[in-house]
């Protein structure tokens, strides 16, 4: 409606443009300040996945990797291992895994994607120390795992922990994934791949 | 000097402001001691923006070097013990002189009609205000500090989808690390104290827009002489600037007293595992907030069962931000025709009491370790907490109300 001279529809629209042009600038001008905090390039290096070839690795033996400032445990577990761990889970107090302490294609009673190996995060969920591992058998039982000589939690040689212990939870597995038999990645998975 | 006053005023309107603010603002003549908690805010505030830019001359915001630097401003710094703890202790302070100033708006409903944006602009302040204590506890880089940020940041990640990408947006790194020390470095010292200083402003300006509030609730401009001065009411300037500062020397007092003697406050204001450097491979036996966050921790850990399909992390945190959330939207909540709970019924009276007593239960709840208190005491004491104000529409219209005089009791 024009009022005098003044045309109010074309100044309203040219009001409304100018502030939708105006707006998807703010936007744009926007993107720098999020996207500066995202991870930096040297942060993004220091916590990129880490590639383990496994195929030295021995039936009963650990070794160690370091992702992200934690130490990763990967142990070859032999048959008669993942038997005597089936006859556990009276003595465990999250024998299915079923609290989220790893993803999801570990949540199963061996906790790893193929039996044979467990990828675990060698960090006690009690109060962070970093656990022995004793793969005949524990202080005071009849089969292995791992120990926390901290506050004596101990955990099956799935990670599982046992009850009656100080730590609340199993131990936590990582994100990890087969590349090829005899070559495995941390930190990363076929979900986020 | 008039000469000068007046040239100024010639190019900036300073004596129209200051009669606007100060020498004809008029107020009721009736407060009382609840009356001294905002001005007590200003103070506080003061003090932490003198003793925090001190302190930053003397900081150093790297994950190497933060906790050291602490270390270096207690021993080495002249006086830096004293500009540290006024500034730890100020922020338990500043915490208890708010929650005593919004007790003050809830006792007299100074948040009714016309006085809502006020009581918005109070309720951003008290939300910047929480950021502000939980960034700058990340700096000392202690074992409380790290830890406690990693429970925080960690709440976003409950949020379906994106969170695990936001958290991860917040720390800027894979962990809290000190990328994360820095960024909130720069927003507990630039950012935030710039936002939450356009804010006082904004609420001083809508408060002298309608005036102050009373005990009695009456709007003292419905009483008038033949001047338009309120009848009610006296000049801010001499009269209460003069009152306030006799509340400010009690208030310092008591605030030295704990600086100098108790600035830990046996673990309540300086948590005890702060002392010790952050380690990320250590969790500290019981994470615990600072005591003014404690309310909401426990109704965050009020929520132990999983509702549709979401678990129950996820609705600890809704139950948190809603706890928060909710009191923004009290002007509307509040549908009684009197303002002070003077005049109230009996059913607003009880709501209120029984409000402060969850809000303080909460508190120990969330101070205590979950397994230290019965399981129903904190869920049975956040009911209760909503119940203030989602049944507050339905009391404060039924209940029979007193009536309120045409001027301000003394």
């Amino acid at each position: 409606m024009a009022q005098g001279d003044v045309n109010t529809g074309r100044r309203r629209f040219l009001v409304a443009a100018t502030s939708v042009v105006g707006g998807v600038g703010a936007i744009g001008a926007a993107v720098p300040f999020v996207a500066s905090w995202n991870p930096s390039a040297k942060a993004k290096a220091a916590g990129a996945p880490v590639k383990v070839n496994i195929s030295k690795l021995e039936e009963g033996q650990q070794m160690t990797v370091e992702w992200r400032g934690k130490p990763v445990w990967i142990v070859r577990r032999s048959a008669s291992t993942l038997t005597r761990m089936e006859a556990l889970t009276e003595l465990l107090l999250d024998p299915a895994s079923e609290k989220p302490q790893q993803p999801s294609y570990a949540a199963n009673p061996t906790r790893s994607i193929k039996s044979e190996y467990l990828v675990l995060i060698g960090i006690c969920t009690h109060l962070g120390c970093s656990p022995q591992y004793l793969p005949e058998v524990l202080p005071s039982e009849d089969f292995g795992g791992f120990f926390c000589p901290c506050h004596g939690s101990k955990f099956d040689m799935a990670g599982r922990v046992l009850k009656g212990v100080p730590a609340p939870t199993n131990m936590e597995v990582p994100p990890h994934m087969y590349v090829d038999d005899s070559n495995l990645i941390v930190g990363v998975d076929e979900e986020s791949a | 000097m008039q000469k000068l006053i007046q040239w100024i005023d010639e190019r900036l309107p300073i004596v129209d402001a200051f009669e606007k603010h100060m020498s004809k603002y008029y107020t009721p003549k009736n407060f009382n001691f609840w009356y001294f908690f905002g001005v007590l805010s200003m103070v506080v505030l003061v003090n932490q923006l003198l003793t925090g830019i001190w302190l930053t001359m003397s900081y150093t915001p790297t994950g190497e070097g933060a906790f050291a630097s602490i270390e270096y401003i207690m021993r080495d710094v002249e006086y830096g013990w004293l500009l540290r703890y006024l500034h730890s202790t100020g922020a338990s302070a500043f915490f208890a002189v708010v929650y005593l100033h919004m007790f003050r708006g809830l006792l007299y409903g100074s948040y009714q009609k016309p006085r809502e944006l006020i009581w918005i602009f109070g309720m951003a302040i008290y939300l910047v205000l929480m950021a502000e204590a939980f960034m700058g506890y990340l700096l000392p880089w202690g074992q409380m500090s790290y830890w406690g940020a990693q429970v925080i940041v960690n709440l976003f990640g409950a949020i379906p989808v994106i969170g695990d990408d936001l958290t991860q947006w917040i720390r800027g790194d894979y962990l809290i690390s000190g990328i994360t020390l820095n960024r909130f470095f720069a927003l507990h010292v630039v950012a935030l104290p710039i936002v939450l200083l356009g804010l006082v402003v904004l609420h001083i300006l809508a408060l002298h827009e309608v005036g102050s509030n009373n005990p009695d609730g009456i709007d003292i401009k419905k009483n008038k002489d033949a001047n338009g001065v309120p009848k009610d009411g006296i000049p801010f300037h001499p009269y209460y600037t003069v009152h306030d500062i006799q509340a400010i020397v009690v208030f310092l007092f008591v605030f030295c007293v704990i600086v100098f003697y108790f600035p830990e406050m046996n673990g309540y204001f300086i948590e005890k595992p702060n002392f010790e450097p952050a380690n990320p491979l250590k969790t500290p036996d019981h994470i615990a907030p600072v005591w003014y966050f404690t309310p909401f921790y426990a109704m965050l850990r009020a929520v132990t069962v999983p509702f549709l399909g979401l678990d129950a992390k996820f609705w600890g945190v809704v139950v948190m931000g809603a706890a928060i959330a909710i009191l923004f939207v009290l002007p509307w909540l509040d549908k009684s025709p009197v303002r002070s709970m003077r005049y109230k019924g009996w059913f607003s009276k009880v709501a209120l009491a029984v409000f402060v007593v969850s809000f303080i239960v909460l508190g120990v709840c969330g101070a205590l370790p979950a397994d230290a208190q019965p399981y129903w005491l904190a869920p049975v004491f956040t009911i209760l907490y909503f119940a203030y104000f989602v049944l507050m529409p339905f009391y404060t219209r039924a209940e029979k109300t007193k009536p309120v005089p045409e001027r301000v009791t003394s």
